[in-house]
């Protein structure tokens, strides 16, 4: 019998290469794919090239107000022109110093929390649940070791956005881990309180909430104390962001396997040590993608503060849109608003789906 | 627990240490911290609103409300009383979700399946309308189709005109209306009818396919059944259905149904932005039921149409239904925005209006969330039952 | 340092004479289902003892009664002059004292082979970290791995995991061992690796009662086999007379079809 020969590797046919085996592939495999790409590839140049150079090509970026626009193209001059109020809302300028210091403590603190090998990340992150927030309260409100103060009412902008969502998911997070113990706990009171406390924040939308902390909340407090406007709105935003983290956390503490909890049983671990040292930082780690979902969502939600007053980034540009001088380029400014939010909101989905399909390959045994 | 006197006493069991005295002791601290918040709060409410001189209790839905609402399916005017507010808020509240409901399914569903095809383009087209409209604050997507598009349409007298029938302006939208003229019930009756012969065509086809193995086109007879048999009823009773087509005289239309743009950017938003949602929504749930599904079925010799209807849908439903109608509450909790722009919704008109009249704040937001509450917990129930169904069927 | 535990201390011994566990009628139900019906055992020092039978007899259910990872609701067991009842600090001192490893070896994913050894010393023993490290590489030396020390759990084979395990029960330098079928879900190729271990550690004096299939396993090291069907012990007796000479019908019906390949 002859010895085998392996077969040598040959191309693979033309119609499977290059560029042209691509666009057959993937647009013309059958011919109403044909029609359909031809189609669609049509009406998509016609009607992106006028958006194009509306949005870009012809239109003016800079100038004085609307006048020096031009009727068809697109008038970006109100960026420019109101830069600071989108930031800071009424902050005053020569202070801004403050609340910029803020943001780039935020930036070292938040950034490196990407990066799984940065040095000193856990300390950083202990920082940023700690030291950030009181620190940032006493740059930005003043009021302490002689800064001048600055009420809540003049904050506004992005820096107020940013101010919602950070608070809000450093606050949340915690009352969520505590509440989705709680949720799984075997004592029926603690968890019928605990799943009562999740679904009725739940159940209601947003708005009615902080309709409830900004006119009944006033009620609820004993007489002679009062919360400012903002520490309203963060309130019922951290109780109404608590819930969905509680949910979420849940769903990871659901997520380990049963063995989990026995092997630490049977060496000798109480419950709080179990939680604390071998399901807590498992079940946390698993729904990192959960949690930056979750900050997408507030981070939208936020917006919903111009509601009951409060000038957020979309609230300023809305109010710069209802000024006359500026009423011409509504549809300029909320495409403004929807790109900066687009940008965030965007970028943290893909890094909760990377890190989704990372932990997809890494946890299969 | 245990009586048997040859065995030592369990009273080494410290009551310190004991797991069912420590979770009584705790349990018991719990209800006392949960009512003592609730008391203080009760307490502080009633001093503040006496300080206040804000009456209580629910006598003011009796009390004529004195303002107008733009919109109201229900019969409303200002001499009506602050309990019907409610009920029309409520009622425009549910008009938005539901309409909003079947169109995002709709979008939804097509997206869905489109960002699956294997065009590229047209997948990737997809995706940039998942990606554009998920990303976006829905608040704000409000307001853009309300200020920005719907905002900057001509005045009434220079409408946009769609096919002479629709139009188009600054006061909403134009549609023409049906007028239902005597015979059209009969055009109903005979669209009943063929449902039901439908029914019974499809029953049947499916016992002689039991018995005999053969198939019956059911699909296309139905169709051509329910389609048909209206439409030659419709002519052969002379067209009792006529349209009452909007026709501009002065400075605005009369006739036909005028929808107003504050429902139009709010349906166009809420639709849009949950589509997004459901279209990843879809995405995952077919792709969820696993290739080999799909290699085993048609190793079996199904035809791919089968294949679809036999194996993928069934199982494609069961993961996509539970987040659809988590959508589909978002949705409705999201129709609250509708405030923002000045739609009569529940917020706007109850919340909003009769709040700020009557200020009764307690009453008026335990009501609006109740509403919500009952409308959230209904559907979670049947979500839970539906699950429960699925989950035994998978043993 | 650890010398009680290096000593191979014959089970017929006079300081071996106590019971370190006593077992008196325990029952345990799940909902209706009455799992264990009336067991009785008394383990010696240093004694090894096989538990086996059909699945769904009981077995697994037994030794995690003994350190409570179910609670029974008859009868008695007493470890270590403890008795197991609802006290959570008896619970906690016999769980120190005995040492399981689990059929899905239940390492913890987040952690290091190292600190896996490490966590319970140092946070259930209250030993020095320093100390710590020195015990934990002694022991993932005597499973045969301490190479792997900083690696992780997924790095691992299932035997390898399951060696890790071991070592990490032995760290709390238990005066029992459970082991809960540990080569179940192993391949085939890997089951030697773990029994060897265990063999090892048998010749060590470490009291040891294991669920397991490995019929090879108790004949070599088994002072006492117990055959478990129903919740019952049906039959129990030294290895030669138990494979050799059943007395139960039921035992002779099992063991035919085990040994039958």
């Amino acid at each position: 019998m002859a010895v085998h020969q392996p077969l040598p590797d040959l191309p693979p046919p033309p119609s499977e290469r290059g560029l042209w085996g691509w666009f057959r592939q993937n647009l013309f495999s059958t011919w109403y794919n044909s029609i359909a790409s031809l189609v669609v590839g049509y009406l998509l140049i016609i009607w992106l090239g006028p958006v194009i150079n509306w949005a870009l090509i012809s239109a003016v970026w800079t100038g004085e107000g609307t006048d020096d626009c031009r009727p068809g193209a697109a008038c970006w001059i109100f960026i420019q022109q109101r830069l600071g109020f989108f930031l800071y809302g009424f902050y005053p300028a020569e202070l801004r110093w403050r609340p910029n210091i803020v943001f780039v403590l935020f930036l070292i603190t938040v950034v490196p929390q990407f990066f799984p090998r940065a040095p000193g990340r856990k300390w950083l992150a202990l920082f940023g649940i700690t030291g950030l927030p009181v620190l940032g309260f006493v740059l930005i409100n003043g009021g302490f070791f002689g800064l001048d103060p600055v009420a809540t009412s003049r904050w506004g902008g992005l820096m107020l956005t940013l101010i919602l969502a950070y608070v809000g998911i450093i606050a949340a997070l915690p009352i969520g881990v505590v509440l989705a113990l709680g949720r799984r706990s075997e004592m029926p009171v603690i968890r019928g309180i605990c799943v009562t406390f999740i679904e009725f924040w739940r159940a209601v939308p947003l708005i009615t909430i902080l309709f409830m902390a900004s006119v009944m909340l006033p009620l609820f407090l004993p007489q002679g104390v009062s919360f400012d406007k903002l520490l309203r709105a963060l309130i019922g935003i951290t109780l109404f962001q608590s819930a969905y983290m509680a949910e979420v956390v849940r769903g990871g503490l659901q997520a380990i396997p049963k063995g989990q909890y026995e092997a630490a049983q049977a060496l000798g671990f109480g419950y709080w040590r179990s939680m604390r040292l071998i399901i807590l930082p498992q079940a946390l780690k698993i729904v990192i993608p959960g949690i930056a979902n979750t900050v997408i969502s507030l981070f939208k939600d936020t917006t919903l503060v111009l509601i009951i007053g409060l000038f957020d980034l979309l609230g300023a540009v809305r109010s710069t849109l209802s000024d006359p001088a500026w009423r011409s380029v509504a549809a300029e400014g909320y495409l403004f608003v929807a790109l900066c939010f687009w940008i965030f909101c965007f970028g943290m989905s893909r890094y909760s789906h990377n890190l989704e399909k990372k932990l997809d390959t890494g946890h299969k045994t | 627990m245990n009586s048997d006197p040859s065995l030592p006493p369990k009273s080494s069991v410290k009551p310190w240490n004991d797991p069912r005295v420590r979770s009584a002791v705790f349990q018991i601290l719990a209800i006392l911290a949960v009512a003592w918040v609730g008391y203080s709060l009760f307490q502080n409410t009633l001093t503040n609103m006496a300080s206040r001189g804000i009456s209580t209790g629910f006598g003011f839905l009796d009390s004529s409300a004195g303002f107008g609402i733009v919109m109201s399916l229900i019969e409303y005017n200002e001499s009506m009383s602050y309990g019907r507010t409610f009920f029309v808020g409520l009622a425009n509240t549910l008009l938005v979700s539901g309409l909003g409901i079947i169109f995002a399914t709709i979008v939804g569903f097509i997206v869905g399946v489109l960002r699956l095809s294997n065009n590229w383009l047209i997948a990737r087209l997809a995706l940039a309308y998942i990606e554009i409209f998920r990303n976006i604050p829905l608040l704000l997507q409000i307001f853009f189709w309300y200020f920005a598009v719907l905002g900057t349409l001509p005045s009434p007298r220079q409408s946009v005109s769609i096919g002479e029938v629709a139009f188009l302006n600054l006061r909403g939208i134009v549609l023409p209306k049906p007028i239902f003229e005597a015979g059209s019930g009969a055009v109903g009756i005979v669209l009943i009818i063929a449902i039901i012969i439908s029914l019974a065509i499809a029953r049947w086809a499916k016992r002689r396919q039991a018995a005999t193995g053969q198939f019956f086109p059911v699909l296309p007879v139905s169709a051509a059944l329910i389609l048909g048999a209206p439409i030659i009823a419709y002519f052969a009773l002379g067209s009792p259905i006529g349209w009452d087509v909007p026709a501009l005289s002065g400075f605005n239309f009369r006739g036909g149904i005028t929808v107003i743009p504050e429902l139009g950017a709010l349906l166009l938003a809420l639709t849009l932005y949950t589509a997004s949602f459901i279209a990843e929504i879809v995405r995952s749930g077919i792709i969820s039921v696993s290739r080999g599904q799909t290699e085993a079925a048609a190793a079996l010799g199904l035809p791919p149409r089968r294949v679809l209807r036999l194996v993928i849908v069934p199982q494609a439903l069961r993961v996509i239904i539970p987040p659809l109608t988590s959508q589909y509450l978002n949705l409705t909790k999201n129709s609250s925005l509708a405030t923002a722009i000045g739609y009569p919704d529940l917020v706007n008109v109850f919340m909003g209006t009769t709040l700020n009249q009557t200020g009764q704040a307690v009453e008026i937001v335990a009501i609006t969330m109740a509403v919500y509450l009952t409308i959230s917990l209904s559907i979670s129930m049947l979500m839970n039952i539906y699950n429960r169904a699925v989950a035994l069927k998978e043993r | 340092m650890n010398s009680e535990e290096h000593i191979i201390a014959p089970v017929e011994s006079a300081a071996a004479d106590e019971d370190i566990i006593i077992v008196r009628d325990l029952n345990k139900w799940f909902g209706q289902f009455h799992v264990l019906k009336s067991l009785n055992l008394n383990v010696k020092k240093g004694e090894r003892i096989v538990i086996c039978g059909p699945s769904g007899s009981g077995k697994s259910t037994f030794i995690r009664c003994i350190n409570h990872l179910e609670a029974h609701q008859r009868g008695e067991i007493i470890v270590d002059g403890v008795v197991l009842n609802e006290d959570l600090k008896n619970i906690e001192a016999i769980r120190r004292e005995v040492g399981m490893v689990f059929q899905h070896f239940n390492l913890f994913p987040h952690l290091s082979v190292l600190e896996n050894c490490l966590l319970a010393p140092i946070w259930v023993r209250k030993t020095p970290r320093k100390e710590a490290i020195e015990i934990a590489m002694e022991y993932l030396e005597r499973v045969k791995i301490p190479e792997q020390a900083h690696k992780y759990p997924g790095q691992l084979s299932g035997g390898q995991q399951q060696r890790v395990a071991i070592a990490r029960s032995l760290c709390m330098k238990p005066k029992i061992m459970l082991f809960d079928e540990p080569t179940s879900a192993l391949d085939p190729e890997m089951i030697k690796e773990v029994l060897d271990v265990m063999i090892e550690l048998a010749g060590s004096g470490m009291t040891m009662l294991c669920v397991t299939h490995e019929m090879g396993f108790a004949k070599t090291v088994a002072d006492r086999v117990i055959f478990m069907d129903g919740g019952e012990c049906v039959e129990e007796g030294p290895p030669q007379s138990f494979f050799n000479n059943p007395q139960q019908p039921r035992t002779r019906e099992f063991l035919d079809q085990i040994l039958q390949h």
